[in-house]
């Protein structure tokens, strides 16, 4: 893979290990993040995302491996990674006891603000993830998702040159997500690099430019959406039919006509089949092949592919989790 | 009828609003150890200020502390309260404010556990000055307790002879090996797993120093192999130095053995709790 050398990339890991006692976290992480725009790392529960993330941010030492984070090794010049990158971990680091102005000034003072200026930073920044009217709440009365907005201001209090926000969304309402979204990409405008971790395959496929695929400590996929989405298809077409009688037919017209492989569903008139390519006219040709050979279609639908869908494609089981909270 | 429609100006000009912060956050020059230690002071206040039921927890028990030796023992052992509090009120004043110092730790181990150090962790600041900025508000707080068990005893019949000044030095003496002990608890917040433990861990230590000292009584009753542990506890060269200074006594070397037993134990602890504070994940 050929990246233009404009400087050297964001991030670039190899081989990172990280063990808690028997479990492997982080079992031989390759990363490269090139500068500018979004990088998402996506995975299940217990992937070894936060262990990854942890380690560029210099909170964790890898026990094998390297890893540079612009231009600098996060072990030895960790210091001056510090000085360029931001964090806005999975749990809220903001202090409860406090009140959100407090929060930014205490964290604008020690990032070198005179006085007047971090009371003015502080201002800014709730206005401009809007908090304002939180302002001089506790941080213990705000709900989860106020909460998020604020540890995001936390951590461009300096604009950073590398933000790693870690599931930045998970739990969040619709509005409260468009409002990261919306932050993110306003980040993004004015030169910095997000390295972004998430469940959820739409957020990754809506906001990054590449996509590295997580699973058991290990990346098992890497490039642009575009990419990892025609190696799954573009989703689940949900086919109901008139006549239950019809289904076998149906399913032997979508193999034969269409190399299509469809699936029963419980309902005796359910139908499901993974379409590959990136595009949907393979769903469409689909549906109207059924209805030419006189299979009556009573309603379709055709899904985008859910990180189960991807993960059955890209490993060939579904995501069992690696904390084993659940059997696969 | 008119219509308002709400107007969603406000979340159009959101946009160019972050530009404008984003833009204007370029970093400037480092914070100075002073300015962190202090900013980290402020938090710690800010913090007592919006709970101020912190400090019931470390003003009430030393006053608990007075009132139940000052008459539970003071009969037995110099037949009154009035001429037992004379020497016990010195000792209590140290064996409350060493006890609430494990608060420091405790409070330092609920930001580890909760997260809030990760933050801190992050960014590129004087790393000292976290644990020693918390360390100073507390200091604040053991003002105020010590100055409460002060007026208790007053009012029980406490008449120290070297005055308010006498009083404000022996005061001073304890503040100072509150400080330097509170590494040993800062120290205990980085290994241990939440803050209950990391009090647990404290008590252990501080308990047999407070009770196996010259506090509650003259060693001289006491057999030899105790009184042996009493001359090398540090604990009681502070109760020393606090009641010569609140007495207006000649200090000896009291005063001496507590710099020097202070300055060893920052000097063992100060540099652990460091180096916990970074490589403890
Ligand atoms: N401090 C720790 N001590 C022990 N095990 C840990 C620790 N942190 C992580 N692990 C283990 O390492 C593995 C990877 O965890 P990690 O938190 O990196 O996953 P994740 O991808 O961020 O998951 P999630 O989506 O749930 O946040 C898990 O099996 C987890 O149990
Ligand atoms: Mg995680």
């Amino acid at each position: 893979m050929i990246f233009p050398l404009r400087s050297e990339p964001a991030v670039e890991a190899t081989g990172l290990v990280k063990k808690f006692h028997a479990v492997k976290a982080v079992d031989g992480v390759d990363l490269v993040v090139p500068r500018g725009g979004i990088y998402s790392v996506l995975g299940p529960n217990g992937a070894g995302k936060t262990t990854v993330i942890r380690i560029l941010a210099t909170l964790a030492t890898p026990d094998g491996g390297q890893a540079r984070v612009l231009g600098r090794d996060v072990v030895s010049e960790a210091a001056k990674v510090r000085e360029r990158i931001g964090l806005t971990g999975q749990f809220a680091t903001v202090d409860e006891e406090l009140t959100g102005t407090e929060n930014l000034i205490m964290l604008a003072r020690l990032q070198g603000f005179s006085r007047a200026a971090s009371v003015r930073r502080a201002s800014d920044l709730l206005g401009a993830v809007s908090l304002d009217a939180a302002a001089d709440r506790l941080v213990k009365k705000y709900s989860g998702g106020m909460r998020r907005r604020l540890d995001i201001a936390a951590s461009i209090i300096v604009t950073p040159d590398l933000l790693f926000l870690d599931e930045p969304t998970t739990g969040l309402d619709p509005r409260s997500r468009a409002q990261v979204w919306e932050t993110v990409r306003g980040l993004v405008e004015v030169g910095t690099t997000i390295l972004l971790t998430t469940q959820y395959l739409d957020e990754a496929d809506q906001l990054a430019d590449r996509i590295a695929v997580m699973e058991h400590g290990k990346v098992i996929a890497e490039g642009t959406p575009g990419q990892l989405k025609s190696s799954v298809g573009v989703g689940t077409l949900r086919i109901r039919l008139r006549e239950a009688a019809q289904r076998p037919e149906a399913i032997r017209v979508l193999a034969e006509d269409l190399q299509i492989t469809a699936q029963e569903e419980a309902d005796a008139v359910g139908l499901t089949a993974r379409v590959p390519g990136s595009d949907a006219d393979l769903a469409v040709s689909a549906v109207s092949r059924l209805a030419g050979r006189g299979i009556s279609v009573t309603d379709f639908a055709l899904g985008q592919p859910s990180l189960d869908e991807v993960f059955l494609a890209l490993t060939g089981h579904t995501t069992d989790r690696n904390d084993q909270e659940e059997a696969a | 009828m008119t219509v308002q429609l709400t107007s969603s100006a406000a979340d159009t000009s959101g946009s160019s609003d972050l530009r404008d912060v984003l833009m204007r956050g370029t970093r400037p020059p480092r914070a100075n150890a002073f300015t962190v230690t202090m900013t980290f002071g402020w938090r710690a206040l800010l913090k007592i200020k919006h709970g101020p039921m912190q400090l019931f927890d470390v003003t009430v028990f030393p006053l608990m502390l007075t009132l139940m030796f000052t008459y539970l023992l003071g009969g037995a052992i110099a037949g009154s309260t009035t001429v037992y509090l004379q020497d016990l009120l010195p000792g209590i004043l140290v064996m409350a404010i060493l006890m609430i110092t494990q608060y420091t730790g405790a409070a330092l181990n609920s930001d580890r556990t909760k997260g809030v150090f990760d933050r801190f962790k992050t960014l590129a600041i004087w790393r000292p000055g976290s644990v020693i900025g918390a360390m100073l508000g507390d200091l604040v707080r053991y003002s105020i307790a010590g100055i409460l068990v002060v007026l208790l005893g007053v009012a029980l019949g406490f008449r120290p002879a070297g005055g308010v000044i006498g009083v404000a030095l022996g005061l001073m003496v304890v503040l100072l090996f509150s400080f330097a002990i509170s590494w040993m608890w800062t120290a205990a917040a980085f290994v241990m797993p939440t803050p209950h433990s990391t009090m647990a861990a404290g008590a252990i230590i501080i308990f047999p120093l407070t009770f196996l000292s010259n506090i509650f009584a003259d060693p001289k009753t006491m057999p030899g192999w105790l009184q042996a542990f009493i001359d090398v506890n540090p604990v009681t060269y502070v109760v020393s130095a606090t009641r010569n200074l609140m007495f207006d006594r000649p200090l000896g070397n009291d005063l001496l053995w507590v710099l020097v037993s202070s300055a060893v134990i920052v000097a063992i602890f100060g540099p652990l709790t460091m180096w916990l504070y970074k490589n403890k994940q």
